[in-house]
C-alpha cells in the first residue's frame, strides 16, 4: 500500500518534471546547432530591416536556413506589428536595432551604409534612430 | 582716446564685410535620404516590445 502511494507520487513527479522541462524548452528554445554555427561563423549576419542575411558567398543549404528563419521572423513580426498598432517594416526594423545591439563579438551586422561588419566588444554601429 | 576710437572703426570695415554670406548653389543634385518613413518616435514606442518579441523567440534570433 505504502509502496504504491509511493510510486504514484513519484510517477505525479516525474510527469510534474516532465511538464515543466517541456514548457521551458518551449519558452525558451534554443537556436538551431546549423544556425548557432552559421551565426558563429560569421556565415550570416544581422540585417538593418529585422532579418537575417547570408555574408558571402550563399550555399544552398545555408540560404534554405537563412529563408526559414526569416520566414518565421516575418510571421512574429506580422502578428506583434498588429498588436501593437505598426506596420511589419515599422516593427521589423526595430527588431533589427534591438538584434544588432544583441549580437556578440565575431558575429556580423550590417551598418547603415549597407555593408556588413564584424560585432566588436565597442557598439554596434547602428542606424542614427536606434534606440 | 579718439585716435584708438578711429583705429577701431577702421579695424571693424571689412570685418562687417567679411560678415556677408554668400550662399553657392550646389552643382550636383540634392539627394535626399528616403528611408525617413520608418519615424524614431515609432521605434522608440515599439523598442521594449520588440525586445521582449526576440527574448521570447530566442530559437529564431
Amino acid at each position: 500500500m505504502r509502496n504504491a502511494i509511493a510510486r504514484k507520487t513519484t510517477l505525479a513527479f516525474t510527469a510534474a518534471a516532465l511538464a515543466i522541462g517541456g514548457l521551458s524548452t518551449a519558452a525558451f528554445a534554443q537556436r538551431d546547432p546549423a544556425y548557432a554555427a552559421a551565426r558563429a561563423a560569421g556565415q550570416v549576419g544581422e540585417k538593418m530591416d529585422g532579418y537575417l542575411g547570408v555574408v558571402g558567398a550563399a550555399n544552398p543549404s545555408l540560404q534554405r536556413l537563412v529563408t526559414d528563419i526569416n520566414i518565421k521572423r516575418r510571421a512574429v513580426y506580422a502578428d506583434r506589428a498588429q498588436a501593437t498598432n505598426s506596420t511589419i517594416e515599422e516593427y521589423a526594423f526595430t527588431a533589427g536595432c534591438q538584434a544588432i545591439a544583441k549580437t556578440v563579438p565575431g558575429e556580423k551586422y550590417q551598418a547603415p551604409d549597407g555593408a556588413w561588419k564584424t560585432r566588436t566588444s565597442a557598439p554596434p554601429d547602428r542606424d542614427p534612430r536606434c534606440p | 582716446m579718439t585716435s584708438s576710437g578711429k583705429w577701431a572703426v577702421g579695424a571693424l570695415g571689412p570685418l562687417a564685410l567679411a560678415g556677408c554670406i554668400n550662399v553657392n548653389a550646389p552643382t550636383e543634385p540634392i539627394v535626399i535620404e528616403l528611408n525617413i518613413n520608418i519615424r524614431q518616435e515609432v521605434i522608440y514606442r515599439l523598442a521594449e516590445d520588440a525586445g521582449n518579441t526576440i527574448e521570447d523567440n530566442a530559437d529564431i534570433f
